[in-house]
C-alpha cells in the first residue's frame, strides 16, 4: 500500500557536522545517512566536509575517504569501483546510481547520500536486498532446455538471436531501478520490480530457452508484472544505461500476443 | 492476545483473522534487525519521496493520474449540469450562471487542461503499449511534446470557444 510519508521511526533527524581541516580550499560538504542498531535512536544525517583537492573525482572515492580518515564507523558496500559489482547502488543528489560512477563534480552543492529508497535498513548505506533477492530467485535465472546440449560443443546462436539478450545481460542487479520506481515502493512485496522482470525478460529472450511459455505463465499475474505503470523511472535512473521499462514493454507484449 | 514483535508501537502491520496473525506485506520481515547482542530492533525505512528529486518521468506519470481524477470529478459536474437542463429552466439558469462566472470558466478551463493532458498522454501510453518510444531521449521529446499539446490544444480551443461562442 502506499504509504506516502515515513513512519515514525523512520524520520530523519540532524546529526553532528565534520568541518573540513584548515587550510582546505576546495570544500565539499556531503551529508550522509546514518543509522545504527545499536544506538536506539531515529536515523540522522551527518554531515562530512571534505578537501576536494585531497581527495579522487568520485562519490566513492569521498566515502573511502571520510571511512579512513575521518569516521570509521560509517558502513557502505563497495567492492570493484568501476561500475561491475552493482555494490554501491544507493540514492546520490536524489536520484539512485553507482557512488563509483558518479563524479562529485556533477553535483552542485552539498551532496545527499541516503540508503537506495524505500527498503529496511541495516545499517548507515546498506539496505537490506533480501525482498528483491528472493524475487530474482522467483523467475528461475538459469538456462532452460529439455534438449541436451550437443555433445561436442555449446548451444549455438546465430548473431541476429545473441543480438536479442543485448542490452538485458549487462545487468548488474545493483537495484538502482527497482528503488527508484514508486510502484515497487507501494507494492514491491508482490510487484517484480523492473530489475528482477528485465532479468526474467533476458531468459524469455534468450533462443536456447526452452521454458518461454512457462516463464510468461508465471508472470501472467496482476502484481507480479502489471504494477508497472511505465513511470519510466527505471530507465532514467539505471547506472549502466540499461532500458529495464523496454523489457518490461516487450513481455508485456508477448503476453497480448500469444492470447491470440 | 498479545503479539510479540520488536515494539508494539508496529502490531498496524498485522492483521488478527481469527487466531491467526496474518501479515500483510512479507516485507515487514525484513524490518525486524538485531542489534549487536542479539536484541531485537525495528529497522528504519529508508527515505523515498522525501528524497528522490521528481523526475520527467515520474512527474508526467503521477500528472497522468490526477488529471484522470480531475477528469472523473469533471464528468460529476457535466452530468449535474445535463441533470439542472432535464430539471427546470430554473435550475438550468442557475447551473449556466455559475459556469459562466469567472470562477466557472477557470474550473472549465482546468477541466479542458486535465482532458487535454490525459489525452496526449493516453496517446504516449498507447505508442508504449505497442513497444514504441521507450528510449530515454525518445521519451524526454515525446513527454514535452505532451505538454505542449496540452497547452497548444487548450489554447486553440477556448480560442474556437470565445470566438464562436
Amino acid at each position: 500500500m502506499a504509504n506516502l510519508t515515513l513512519p515514525k521511526n523512520s524520520r530523519v533527524t540532524t546529526g553532528k557536522t565534520f568541518k573540513a581541516p584548515p587550510g582546505a580550499k576546495r570544500v565539499k560538504a556531503f551529508k550522509v545517512y546514518r543509522w545504527n542498531p545499536d544506538d536506539g535512536g531515529n536515523p540522522h544525517t551527518d554531515t562530512y566536509e571534505i578537501d576536494l583537492d585531497a581527495c579522487g573525482p568520485m562519490v566513492l572515492d569521498a566515502l573511502i575517504k571520510i571511512k579512513n580518515e575521518i569516521d570509521s564507523t560509517l558502513t557502505f558496500r563497495r567492492s570493484c569501483r568501476e561500475g561491475i559489482c552493482g555494490s554501491c547502488a544507493m540514492n546520490i543528489d536524489g536520484t539512485n546510481t553507482l557512488a563509483c560512477l558518479k563524479p562529485i563534480e556533477e553535483v552542485k552543492e552539498a551532496v545527499a547520500i541516503n540508503p537506495l529508497p524505500h527498503m529496511p535498513v541495516v545499517k548507515d548505506l546498506v539496505p537490506d536486498l533480501n525482498q528483491a533477492y528472493a524475487q530474482y530467485r522467483s523467475i528461475e535465472p538459469w538456462l532452460q532446455a529439455e534438449t541436451p546440449a550437443p555433445p561436442d560443443g555449446e548451444r549455438r546462436q546465430s548473431p541476429e538471436e545473441r543480438a536479442e539478450i543485448d542490452g538485458l545481460w549487462e545487468c548488474i542487479l545493483c537495484f538502482c531501478c527497482s528503488t527508484s520506481c514508486p510502484s515497487y515502493w507501494w507494492n514491491g512485496d508482490r510487484y517484480l520490480g523492473p530489475a528482477v522482470l528485465m532479468a526474467a525478460y533476458r531468459w524469455i529472450a534468450d533462443s536456447r530457452d526452452e521454458n518461454t511459455g512457462k516463464r510468461l505463465d508465471a508472470l501472467q499475474d496482476p502484481f507480479k508484472l502489471y504494477r508497472c505503470h511505465t513511470i519510466m523511472n527505471c530507465t532514467q535512473t539505471c547506472p549502466k544505461g540499461l532500458n529495464p521499462a523496454k523489457a518490461i514493454g516487450k513481455i508485456k507484449q508477448m503476453m497480448v500476443e500469444r492470447e491470440g | 492476545m498479545t503479539l510479540t514483535v520488536a515494539s508494539s508501537k508496529h502490531v498496524q502491520h498485522f492483521v488478527l483473522k481469527g487466531d491467526l496473525v496474518v501479515v500483510q506485506d512479507v516485507r515487514e520481515a525484513l524490518m525486524q534487525g538485531r542489534n549487536s547482542d542479539g536484541k531485537m530492533v525495528r529497522r528504519p525505512l529508508s527515505p523515498h519521496l522525501q528524497v528522490y528529486r521528481p523526475q520527467i518521468s515520474s512527474a508526467l506519470s503521477i500528472f497522468h493520474r490526477f488529471t484522470g481524477i480531475a477528469l472523473s470529478a469533471g464528468a460529476l459536474l457535466l452530468a449535474l449540469w445535463l441533470a439542472a437542463a432535464a430539471t427546470s429552466p430554473g435550475a438550468f439558469a442557475i447551473a449556466q450562471a455559475v459556469l459562466d462566472s469567472i470562477f466557472g470558466k477557470l474550473v472549465l478551463f482546468g477541466f479542458t487542461l486535465a482532458l487535454f493532458y490525459h489525452f496526449s498522454n493516453g496517446i504516449r501510453h498507447l505508442l508504449w503499449d505497442a513497444g514504441y518510444g521507450f528510449e530515454l531521449p525518445v521519451m524526454h521529446r515525446t513527454g514535452y511534446a505532451v505538454l505542449a499539446a496540452t497547452i497548444g490544444l487548450s489554447v486553440i480551443f477556448w480560442g474556437l470557444f470565445l470566438v464562436i461562442g
